[in-house]
């Protein structure tokens, strides 16, 4: 157990590397000089040759990669071309409130998709499996950011029922923040719920089909004990696996969704960064994002033994 | 009723004297939905294809004296801020979706295609190379991944195609590898290489035509993917440049006003979610039908 842990660390360790590696690229992409493309035609020679400086684009490639890397790596991901501060610090303050309504809209997923989808497999070909089909199809396929404006068209400014923008933290006002993220997270979620729908229904009836299920059945255990312990149980590794990807969908759906509702979040930091051309923040938040999901990757390897005791950890 | 199609879908499933094809279409005119996402797609595909004939307006035309108009008889869905009509520019929309989806898929589809070949046939070092990198790309949303690159390289729909293509590269790589980690153990691909059969000729005659029908379904699945995100990209705003009309852009636009002019965002993006949900639709429907383990099994 303690070996696998360790190599699965490792292993994140190298996808982390690569995935600076791609970060770092990012600014490389932009075809002329970065820096003028950063700071605008407006700046001043000093201005240009001092970020120039800053980001030691005169060395070599690998050079400014490693100086870059061994910054990066005590926490110093450089100054934002766009706030003239930290970015660590900056991308911190950010994540809190993405880290608040995504944790929000994962157990919102958890708790409606995982019994939603094994109620509509056992109820195959059924209205209540129909129903619950076409909205996990719809889930799916919907923009989130439309999805986003017709909840403020509808609940916002038509029936005046919720704001209709904005972020309140839930230790300054509860009720304010409340009001305030149910929009947000519903629109957060509808991806995660959907998708995590559709996995348990094809993986339950996957399992409900085994032999094993038919044995539960035949010796008389309970509809509990053989949906919930045989079945599910079985059914679980793929459910686990698409979980741990839905940080990865969450971060994705935040940029849309903190755009939409104006929600000072990471999603909306990383918009504005791309847009204000701010790569130096856009890389540090591409770092975050992928510590956040490697977090996620290992959890999710290390529960596969727990969930099916079959797999070994050699 | 359900007895009945079951039956006839195991009848349909034994019997040696029907082809694959027709099998396989059997399969999908058994579930009526995939039949109404292909039409639709196949309706939408000539809305694209005929735009210029259907158009009542040129969907490029700004008439500062019809700014804003509520739907009447000579627009449908009413004029846009700068009195174009909406409608027109919803059907010129659909070519730049179909566009933006075709290149891109085909892009991911061709470089994830050949480093998963490449990864899974050569195997070892260079398979570990390139799962990493693989592994390393997925761990950055899809829409942050096409978001830094489009606008890296400077924006434009063809900067969008680009970037959208290497955001969706993993699962092609993915799905290509394990293809071929289990085609490349089979006795034809031995008795290829036995035959003197070079490694190209092996890996393009032999390995690959095996991998089309999951290729298939992925790439039907991620059409309605890359428009989704093409959408999500042009209502950010990077894409396609202001006179053009992509239904993500649309959206956005109308969301200013949206307490007056409801319709100019929820138009377009109905469209973007109908078109998506047929491709996701269709594609469920060719895995259940092109799957046999999947076959009968999924209504």
């Amino acid at each position: 157990m303690a070996s696998y842990i360790f190599r699965r660390l490792i292993y994140t360790l190298l996808i982390l590397l690569l995935v600076s590696v791609i970060a770092f690229m990012i600014l490389h992409l932009i075809p002329g000089d970065p820096v003028i493309a950063m700071l605008g035609p407006e700046a001043t020679q000093e201005q240009i040759n001092n970020l120039r400086q800053e980001l030691w684009l005169e060395k070599p490639l690998p050079v400014q990669y490693f100086h870059w890397l061994s910054n990066a790596l005590q926490g110093d991901f450089g100054l934002s071309i766009l706030y003239r501060e930290e970015v660590m610090p900056l991308v911190f303050q950010r994540l809190i409130v993405t880290l608040h309504l995504g944790l929000l809209a994962f157990i919102l997923s958890t708790i409606l998709a995982i019994p939603a989808g094994v109620i509509s497999a056992l109820r195959r070909g059924g209205y209540l499996d129909s129903l619950i089909t076409l909205f996990a199809n719809l889930g799916v396929s919907v923009p989130v950011f439309w999805l986003g404006i017709l909840m403020i068209y509808l609940f916002g400014l038509k029936l005046g029922l919720l704001p209709i923008f904005g972020y309140a933290s839930p230790f300054e006002d509860f009720w304010l923040s409340i009001r305030k993220s149910i929009m947000p997270v519903s629109c957060l979620a509808v991806v995660p719920i959907a998708s995590v729908a559709r996995q348990t229904r094809s993986s339950m009836l996957e399992v409900i089909g085994q032999d094993y299920i038919r044995t539960a059945w035949a010796k008389g255990l309970g509809e509990r004990v053989v949906v919930l312990e045989h079945a599910l149980r079985n059914a679980l590794i793929p459910i686990v696996t698409l979980q741990g990807m839905l940080v990865r969908i969450i971060v994705g759906g935040a940029a849309l969704t903190e755009t939409v509702f104006n929600i000072p979040g990471m999603g909306s930091l990383i918009v504005q960064g791309v847009f204000q051309r701010d790569y130096v923040l856009v890389q540090g938040c591409i770092i975050v994002i992928a510590l956040a999901v490697a977090l996620a990757n290992l959890l999710v390897d290390i529960s596969y033994g727990w969930l099916d005791p079959r797999i070994r950890y050699d | 009723m359900h007895k009945q199609r079951a039956l006839r879908n195991d009848l349909v499933n034994s019997d040696p004297h029907i082809s694959e094809f027709r099998r396989i279409l059997l399969a999908l005119y058994a579930r009526k939905a995939v039949l109404v996402a292909i039409s639709l797609i196949l309706v939408f595909l000539l809305i694209a294809v005929l735009a210029p004939l259907l158009t009542p307006y040129d969907p490029y035309q700004q008439e500062l004296s019809q700014v804003l108009l509520h739907s009447s008889w000579k627009h449908p869905l009413g004029t846009d801020l700068l009195g174009r009509d909406v409608l027109s520019r919803i059907i010129y929309g659909t070519r730049v979706s179909f566009w933006v989806g075709i290149v891109s898929v085909g892009i991911a589809t061709i470089i994830g295609m050949t480093l998963g070949l490449i990864a899974g046939y050569y195997g070892r070092i260079i398979n570990m190379v390139i799962m990493r990198v693989i592994d390393a790309l997925m761990s950055i949303p899809t829409i942050v991944l096409a978001l830094a690159i489009a606008s890296a390289l400077g924006g434009g729909i063809r900067n969008v195609m680009i970037s959208l293509g290497i955001s969706l590269v993993p699962t092609y790589c993915r799905l290509m590898c394990s293809q071929v980690l289990s085609v490349k153990e089979t006795d034809y691909v031995m008795a290829g290489r036995i035959l003197g059969g070079t490694d190209l000729h092996i890996m393009l005659r032999h390995v690959l035509p095996n991998c089309f029908p999951p290729l298939i379904v992925l790439v039907t699945l991620n059409l309605g993917l890359a428009i989704l995100n093409e959408a999500a990209l042009s209502f950010l705003g990077v894409g396609i440049s202001p006179p053009g009309a992509a239904w993500g852009s649309m959206v956005n636009d109308g969301y200013r006003y949206l307490n007056t002019h409801p319709v100019l965002s929820f138009a377009p993006g109905l469209c973007i979610m109908l078109l998506v949900l047929s491709f996701n639709l269709a594609g469920d429907g060719l895995r259940d039908a092109l799957d046999p383990r999947l076959r009968g099994m999924v209504e």
